[in-house]
């Protein structure tokens, strides 16, 4: 039984050594290549006596980053993997959280890291990676492991201003791995093409489904996905049959008629999830590769990747939503009433709950909103028994399929990532000379609509979101107003401003 | 060009879209404003830019952006 992650490594980089495991076509690392990489650094660490220990990775998007995320993981301790992408303040609040006292960067990050720690250790990757293996010490903390251990923490959008850190054990990780793999149909000829940034837990579709199965993923550059007709040809030049992507990204190229130009040769299995698809953009996909299978997956972080999922086997229409299916082997979805009942009948709307090895660890140094969120089924008093409250309103339809219908709370998904708008609101508010803010979702349009009241112009607003929040989270549009439309109670009036979208 | 340099003033009203040359080197521009660009010049001009012109190239400037939208018009 295997309880690390790492023993999907050791299993694959024996059988398959001088198979590519990763590249971003600048670099490359095989199996026994990425294992040693991993093992040295892993010794570095080991060395400096760091023990369980939250250990930050600041590198740019490549190969290696994955061999130091697994060092991490070898070495007994669990990776934050942080994106110079973020903005500053956003990764001063993460380092003032978790207090990490180690960092491994690249040289072209070196600088950034400096700032935000300056008393913690920072490892440069190519300098540590010729650590000495001693395989003593590996064997040590190998032994005293066990699957509850963390794995990783991903921080994600929170209301409050601060980002959350979700943590997830091996034993999470693991029954994710080998329940998508199985979904996947993945094995050593797969070839992925990832999207997923290496800071969300999407992106353990590919590395977990890659060092599982001896598979090949490409990171495919950030740019070629402005670019429909560049990313095709990149699927086409690396033989891709395998992507796991966010919806938006999918939409983008059915959206701009990227298939009039070029056709995907080689794409026979195509996911999707983090937001809801367009039945329209669906289908222009299936038009196009009739033969591959498409599959919506469903699924928190909180719960570690994906909890559910549903491969399409019918025609949709282009007003129909596609189901979330059901539970993956070893989940169990529980749809509950707002009396704690728990649905069976179709058509009647309840919270999405999640139960499982899946479950994550909760939040980082939060017990508190940990517990407001894992609490105890209601099926039984008898023994501890959690269960995760996503916050995501469901029903299940007249096939047993369970539907996504909408959020309980402002949280939304924007281009694939999630988003606490009242996050958004709390940064603006922060500045003086804002008086009231209110941020809404435009899912017509895939649009964030921003209205506030106070002494800045629109373009200064930009300016100063842009330094406080990740791009994905600054809004698409921003209107001053003079008054905010408020309800008779004194709150802004979300409803009048969403009724001003046209 | 006034039309032009509206759309793309309401999405990056901070970017001076007469003299930047490279929005895409810079990644002043992203995968979401490129989508939301190509939407709003199909409605604005009613031309349709191919896939196949959705290219760095044509986006570095608000310029190269004109020069495709009225060779698509010709």
């Amino acid at each position: 039984m295997i309880i690390n992650i790492t023993e999907y490594l050791d299993l694959t980089a024996e059988k398959y050594p001088d198979k590519l495991a990763f590249s971003d076509v600048k670099t490359s690392l095989t199996f026994a290549q990425l294992r040693d990489a991993s093992r040295r650094i892993a010794c570095g660490l080991i060395e400096d006596g760091l023990h369980k220990e939250p250990i930050v990775i600041f590198m740019e998007k490549s190969p290696a980053t994955i061999a130091a995320n697994l060092a991490v993981v070898y070495s007994g301790n669990y990776y934050v993997t942080l994106d110079r992408e973020m903005p500053k303040h956003r990764i001063e609040m993460i380092f003032e959280g978790l207090n990490p006292r180690a960092v491994i960067c690249e040289e072209s990050t070196y600088n950034l890291v400096e700032q935000f720690c300056k008393t913690n250790k920072i490892y440069i990757y190519d300098e540590i990676v010729k650590s000495d293996i001693d395989e003593a010490s590996l064997t040590r903390v190998s032994v005293s492991a066990i699957d509850l251990d963390p794995v990783y923490i991903v921080f994600t959008s929170g209301s409050t201003g601060v980002p959350k850190g979700i943590t997830a054990s091996h034993r999470a990780v693991i029954d994710y791995t080998e329940n998508l793999s199985e979904l996947l149909k993945a094995n050593d000829t797969t070839v992925f093409g990832n999207q997923a940034p290496l800071y969300v837990d999407a992106c353990l579709k590919e590395l977990m489904n890659t060092i599982k199965n001896g598979a090949t993923t490409y990171l495919i550059p950030r740019e070629a996905f402005m670019f429909p007709v560049k990313l095709i040809e990149f699927l086409n030049t690396h033989k891709i049959n395998t992507i796991c992507w966010v919806s938006s990204a999918l939409s983008m190229v059915a959206g701009l008629k990227t298939f009039e130009s070029v056709i995907p040769e080689h794409l026979k299995t195509i996911s999707f999830g983090s937001e809801m698809f367009p039945v329209k953009n669906l289908n222009i996909w299936r038009a196009a590769l009739p033969r591959a299978r498409f599959i919506n997956l469903y699924g928190p972080t909180e719960a570690t990747g994906m909890s559910c999922y549903y491969e399409i086997d019918r025609e949709f229409s282009d007003e129909e939503k596609i189901p979330i299916g059901k539970p993956f082997r070893n989940t169990e979805i529980m749809l509950i009433d707002d009396n704690d009942g728990i649905i069976t009948k179709s058509d009647i709307k309840g919270e999405i709950c999640i139960r499982g090895s899946c479950l994550s660890l909760g939040y980082y140094n939060d017990i508190k909103k940990t517990s407001e969120s894992f609490t105890q089924t209601p099926a039984t008093k008898n023994y501890t028994d959690l269960i995760y409250h996503t916050g995501d309103l469901g029903c299940y339809n007249d096939r047993g399929e369970l539907v996504f219908i909408s959020r309980k709370d402002y949280q939304i998904k924007h281009m694939g990532y999630r988003i606490e708008l009242p996050e958004i609101e709390t940064v603006l508010l922060r500045n003086e000379e804002i008086s009231l803010a209110c941020c809404i979702h435009d899912k017509e349009k895939g649009k964030l609509i921003l209205y506030y009241t106070g002494k800045l112009t629109v373009s200064e607003v930009m300016i100063y979101l842009k330094e406080f929040l990740p791009r994905y989270m600054v809004p698409n549009r921003v209107f001053a107003l003079d008054e905010m439309p408020l309800t008779p109670g004194g709150k802004i009036d979300r409803v009048e401003l969403y009724s001003r979208l046209i | 060009m006034e039309q032009l340099l509206q759309i793309l003033i309401e999405l990056h009203p901070d970017i001076d879209f007469e003299k930047h040359t490279s929005l895409i080197d810079d990644a002043v521009l992203d995968s979401f404003d490129i989508i939301t660009i190509v939407g709003e010049i199909n409605d604005a001009f009613d031309v349709a830019i191919p896939a196949a012109q959705i290219v760095p190239d044509n986006f570095n400037s608000a310029a190269s952006l004109y020069k495709l939208i009225e060779s698509l018009e010709e």
